[in-house]
């Protein structure tokens, strides 16, 4: 490859499965680079470079080209709306988001209250049902406002569904599936096309392997 | 601080010259193309120009006259200029090659502030229908590009009839077309291909919707001959021609190596009728400038013809070449004088001055702190002993 590429890797819940894929696809990646405590990796055999990002940051430090390339989960995309190419799929990570509250939970009324990580998507989806609602917004542990009267339902993304069962909560409607995506910057497309296509090319070869070999029951863990 | 509205930037000096300089690049190379630049108003009638003008309508800066009329302040260039050549050039002949440098206005949603006022250069070459007129403002545009010592310059180029067509020829509804096409506009490809699945239509339309939205990743000559696989009706093979015209156009322009075709390019702006394309440079940022054809505006101002143009965004040229303010410093001599030499300081001054320096004169009783003004300066000369 010619010219050097940037890419924002999430931290926590996709960071695994996201450099298992980028193995996948023959990129040589530092031995350490899951157990680094460096927030820029070069791969230089591969002339790449990896930015570990809070996820939620991943779709800025793309959109405005800190970096060229990033993995980000769909929650995070849906509510940035960040103007960057989201071009592949890549099927890992899966999850849903959900409204989730305490089952014996009263009917909606006028002054019902929703706690998310996600005002955007959350208002969005009210609104979409013609419900006006109050979101509240909550940078983690979402589950503890319905318990303690501060909402009346969350918005949250669910993977095994565990948490919402060891806090008595139940889900109550499914929003969208969730998997993470490839973005890329809009002008890093341009300017540095040959190489992206190139990734784009080899990820997508993985992508659907992963499928092939996907256990039809399970279709969740696309990797394991 | 004292606050200014949300997107309002000062322009410094440091800015200003490197603003400046680019700016007399850019004016130059276009007026040896032969375009005469002009200029309209900063207000225009919402009914008029507000209404016409592509940019979506929460965008719109609005205020009333004093009738009580709502005006607009111009949010883009190519609506006014259309509405002279409806009018005062009309009898002007045919085609009509224009230019401008002025700042637009729109107004921004998100805090952070992206600019609300930016100053853009651009061309409108009115009253040629051809692949001619295209291929010498896409030259132009990559000529300006190069000439202000941006690199790395890259010009995508699409075609809204064809999109329109394809997707009309493919899709069942007038919503499904607007579905497909707001993926589109959203550079959402996953979003679309599960869009497609998701379609009731034959399997065959399917992989047609699937090999255009990775015909972006194909080389030019690979596109171009898709064009007649994707859309194989006689729209479809004028389209082709067009654009095969145009990129030997191109090629002869000598600009062919910078031009990527990409069938799924959509622009923001809904007047483009033909073909539309946006310009890239430096290594990051956003799109720097941006045209296409529109050959059914000037029909709204009561005179069809066919047009097309770009517009060049200065700020985002000056983001795109870097620091540039640090090449713009200026040689700047200060002469400091005492009431008593103040006659031959003044004439030495002018004499500099004919010689074409720049010179402060400053009289020592005016400074404070001699030392600290003079470091400014490339060269001080001491009139005051």
């Amino acid at each position: 490859m010619a010219q050097e590429l940037t890419v924002a890797m999430p931290k926590g819940r996709i960071f695994q499965d996201a450099a298992k894929l980028l193995r996948q696809a023959g990129i040589q990646l530092p031995a350490d680079f899951e157990n680094s405590r460096k927030l820029i990796i070069s791969a230089e055999n591969c002339s790449m470079k990896f930015i570990l990002a809070k996820p939620v940051d991943v779709p800025t430090y793309v959109e405005y080209g800190g970096a060229d390339i990033g993995i980000a989960g769909k929650d995070v995309l849906m509510e940035a709306e960040s103007d960057v190419y989201e071009v592949l799929d890549l099927g890992i990570s899966a999850c849903h988001l959900a409204v989730a509250g305490l089952p014996d939970a009263a009917k909606r009324s006028s002054a019902y209250k929703v706690a998310t990580k996600y005002p955007k998507t959350a208002a969005r989806y009210f609104r979409e049902q013609g419900e006006q609602v109050e979101v509240i917004t909550l940078n983690g542990s979402i589950e503890l406002a319905p318990l303690i009267g501060l909402a009346d339902c969350i918005v949250d993304i669910v993977s095994t569904g565990r948490t919402l069962k060891e806090n008595g909560l139940v889900e109550k409607e499914k929003i969208s599936d969730i998997t993470s995506r490839l973005i890329v910057n809009p002008v890093s497309y341009r300017l540095k096309k040959a190489d992206i296509d190139q990734l784009i090319g080899k990820l997508t070869e993985v992508v659907k392997e992963n499928l092939n070999g996907m256990d039809q029951k399970s279709g969740v863990e696309v990797l394991k | 601080m004292f606050e200014k509205p949300l997107g309002m930037r000062d322009t410094l000096p440091a800015l200003y010259r490197c603003k400046q300089r680019i700016k007399n690049i850019l004016n130059d190379e276009i007026g040896k193309w032969g375009y005469d630049f002009m200029a309209t108003p900063a207000l225009e009638y919402e009914e008029t120009i507000g209404k016409v003008s592509a940019i979506v309508d929460h965008h719109l800066f609005r205020l009333l006259d004093k009738e009580g009329r709502t005006v607009v302040l111009r949010p883009d260039m190519t609506a006014p200029i259309a509405r002279v050549a409806a009018s005062s050039l009309k009898e002007q002949p045919l085609p009509l090659r224009l230019a401008y440098t002025a700042a637009l206005f729109r107004t921004q949603q998100f805090e952070g502030g992206r600019p609300a006022e930016f100053e853009q250069t651009g061309v409108e070459l009115i009253g040629d229908a051809t692949a001619h007129a295209d291929a010498e403002v896409i030259a132009l545009m990559v000529s300006l590009l190069k000439m202000s010592g941006l690199k790395n310059v890259k010009v995508v180029i699409g075609h809204t009839g064809f999109v329109n067509a394809f997707l009309a020829d493919i899709a069942d509804s007038a919503d499904d077309e607007s579905a497909l096409r707001w993926f589109l506009y959203k550079k959402n490809d996953v979003g679309f291909r599960e869009h497609v699945y998701s379609l009731n239509m034959t399997d065959e339309n399917k992989q047609r919707l699937f090999m255009f939205i990775d015909s972006r990743r194909e080389h030019n000559e690979n596109t171009l001959a898709k064009i007649k696989t994707l859309l194989p009706s006689s729209h479809g093979r004028v389209i082709y021609q067009y654009l095969s015209q145009l990129y030997l156009l191109l090629e002869n322009h000598g600009v062919s190596g910078c031009i990527d075709l990409d069938l799924t390019l959509v622009s923001h702006l809904d007047y483009y009728t033909g073909v539309v394309f946006q310009g890239y440079g430096g290594s990051k940022g956003f799109a720097i400038s941006s045209g296409g054809r529109y050959d059914e505006l000037l029909a709204k101002f009561n005179r069809p013809l066919p047009a097309t143009g770009f517009g060049l965004r200065l700020d985002r040229l000056i983001e795109a070449l870097g620091n540039c303010q640090g090449n713009d410093s200026i040689n700047k001599t200060v002469v400091i004088y005492s009431e008593a030499n103040q006659e031959k300081a003044f004439k030495y001054a002018e004499e500099l001055r004919k010689q074409g320096q720049s010179v402060v004169l400053q009289a020592q009783a005016g400074l404070e702190d001699a030392e600290a003004f003079v470091k400014h300066f490339s060269s001080a000369v001491d009139f005051s002993l």
